[in-house]
């Protein structure tokens, strides 16, 4: 049973306050399909949506073929994985595993070898007669995953499932999370998150989601290197975001400067957005070459990242460990590949200004 | 800490035992001291016996302490249900409030207005309870359900609804979300509140008083003809037999609750 999850114009409003609007988007069936965006976003409100949670005051939402807009929770046929874990505290972890099984009336001669099977698939077989609370948040949301995965839903949604976690476990979930995924090619997934790494590493589409509107959709690769709204490009994986003019003939004006840039079709004249991941901004002379007063020098162990005022705008480079840094305020040049530079049209999307 | 200093602390907590014991734990002691008592003429007690509780045992006494226990029984389950039932269909409500207004009133106006009031109510065909048990249990019912309300309505206002709606996603529905989960998340506070409808329901006078049938005599009502009669040392044994029944009650319910306290 493969089952996609279809957002038709859904709105959601809490007391006046529209936190989605007009919101669509498919999940193809069998796609693990990521919702990201900041807090207040709508990204919860959709998935929540999807969940039966909160109604929506406008708009259709389907899972698979059937419009379940109407229907409890408990008639929807999904599986879902919280931040919080929301294991039942009374019940031992195989007890959690079996409620659903129980509740979707699945033959009792069944459900002991499907709670196994789901325990083995998240490897907390070891753990089936403990209870929550003796549990580790990891394993918890191990025991959440498994609970969820063992009724064999054709929908998983996940909210922000790794948030409470600590770095190094989360590193582990996320390679767990991404075998669910290979293991499981029939399974729908909808993972909301603020994290663009989760979003880059697991998804296969990511829709980027800002102040209740879908802003961007594509896969990572696309989103990551040729985003299509400042929006996009500021919030996954934190571009520099350059004001800049096309000039004639090609390449674009930053100030005074002529970039080498390809402008694709546009105008020359007309006002565009020069967008370059910081890893790929270099120090020293180079194309494209920049010059700017050091505003900031931030060590991050492997990397530094430096902070250049150029002409008034701020351009980040995250640079290999530098030997020697150079002091605020001294001037330095930096520079990038004319490839490594994405041009977008001003204004593209609504998202400037948010960064 | 208020009070660092160890040798300040120990001033504190004497002066807190100087004020407290005599008011809080001496009257208990002087009633266990009379209950055992042939006369008391003096500063102290004198003569021992246990006639007063041999007669507690059997008759009129014994009596009176089942009919205590089973009013209180029966007003703990009633008070229970409907205070769950009504913290559970207000909750998130606008009606919330209304409710919460409707179940503090019997505490709010005094127990005798409530006895009065149900004696009034109920003295009618069609609706003629008085003279009956069932009017103490009525009465007994509407006094607790306040505190069985407001002591399940705040544990729900705690409950995190990820756990129910975790269960809702896993397709149980309404019914088995609330005997599978909410109620076990609550049995906590269902059975602080049970203790404590109890031990109010054991001890309720002023409203019993005033509807009481004669073959239906709760205890504090026998303690309290007895001592009005002047027989105070048969009086505090009834007295003492009723405390221990709350306390052994209360020790009961507070087993479960520990039991209960998954997290």
């Amino acid at each position: 049973m493969s089952t996609g999850i279809r957002f038709d114009g859904v709105s959601v409003a809490y007391g006046g306050n529209t936190v989605l609007e007009s919101f669509g988007l498919t999940v193809e069936p069998g796609e693990f399909m990521a919702l990201l965006g900041p807090s207040g976003s709508g990204k919860t409100t959709a998935l929540r949506a999807v969940a039966g949670f909160v109604r929506p005051t406008a708009g259709r939402v389907f899972i698979g073929d059937r419009d379940v807009t109407d229907l409890p929770p408990h008639r929807r046929g999904i599986g879902m994985v919280v931040q919080q874990y929301a294991l039942f505290p009374h019940m031992k972890v195989d007890a959690n595993v079996a409620f659903g099984l129980k509740a979707r009336k699945a033959p009792r001669s069944e459900i002991a070898a499907r709670v196994a099977e789901a325990l083995e698939m998240t490897g907390m077989s070891a753990y089936a007669g403990r209870y929550p609370r003796e549990l580790s948040g990891g394993q918890q949301q191990r025991v959440a995953v498994a609970r969820a995965l063992a009724v064999r839903p054709g929908v998983l949604l996940l909210d922000e499932p790794l948030s409470a976690l600590d770095a190094q476990l989360r590193s582990g979930m996320l390679a767990e999370l991404a075998r669910l995924h290979r293991e499981l090619p029939d399974v729908s997934m909808l993972y909301v998150t603020h994290d663009q790494i989760e979003a880059l590493t697991l998804a296969d589409r990511i829709a980027v989601m800002d102040g209740g509107r879908l802003q961007d959709c594509g896969t990572p690769q696309d989103l990551y290197r040729r985003p299509g709204t400042a929006f996009t490009a500021s919030f996954v994986g934190g571009a520099n975001l350059l004001p800049v003019t096309v000039a004639d003939g090609g390449g674009v004006h930053l100030g005074g400067t002529r970039l080498d840039v390809a402008a694709g079709g546009a105008a020359a004249g007309a006002p565009a957005t020069l967008c370059v991941r910081p890893h790929l901004v270099g120090l020293g002379e180079g194309p494209n070459a920049l010059r700017g007063t050091v505003a900031e020098v931030q060590w991050r162990g492997a990397t530094h990242r430096l902070c250049v005022d150029v002409a008034g705008h701020r351009v980040t480079a995250d640079l290999r460990e530098l030997r020697e840094t150079p002091p605020l305020g001294t001037e330095v040049t930096v520079h990038f590949a004319a490839h490594d530079a994405v041009l977008l049209p001003a204004g593209a999307g609504g998202g400037e200004g948010r960064g | 800490m208020l009070v660092h200093s160890p040798r300040a602390r120990l001033a504190v907590q004497a002066a807190f035992f100087a004020l407290f014991l005599p008011v809080f734990a001496l009257p208990f002691l002087v009633i266990v001291a009379a209950s055992l008592a042939t006369g008391w003429s003096g500063a102290f007690p004198s003569g021992a016996t246990l006639d007063h509780y041999r007669a507690v045992t059997h008759g009129d006494a014994l009596d009176a302490l089942t009919t205590s226990v089973l009013t209180a029984v029966a007003a703990s389950a009633a008070a229970l249900v409907t205070g769950t039932w009504a913290a559970l269909a207000a909750r998130g409500t606008r009606a919330r409030r209304v409710v919460d207004l409707l179940f503090v009133l019997p505490v709010a106006v005094p127990s005798v207005v409530v006895g009065l009031s149900l004696l009034v109510a109920f003295s009618k065909p069609p609706f003629l309870l008085n003279g009956t048990p069932a009017i103490v249990v009525l009465a007994h019912t509407i006094l607790v359900t306040a505190f069985a309300y407001q002591s399940v309505a705040a544990a729900l206002d705690r409950l995190d609804p990820a756990c129910e709606q975790a269960a809702a996603s896993l397709g149980a529905g309404p019914l088995r979300v609330l005997v599978q989960v909410k109620l076990p998340l609550l049995l906590p506070s269902l059975s602080a509140a049970a203790g404590l409808c109890f031990a109010l329901s054991m001890g309720e006078l002023s409203a019993t008083m005033m509807l009481y049938p004669p073959d239906w005599l709760p205890l504090p009502v026998k303690v309290f003809a007895s001592t009005d009669r002047g027989a105070l040392f048969p009086g505090a044994a009834l007295a003492v037999v009723l405390m221990v029944t709350t306390l052994l009650a209360l020790f009961a319910v507070s087993r479960i609750r520990t039991k209960a306290a998954y997290r």
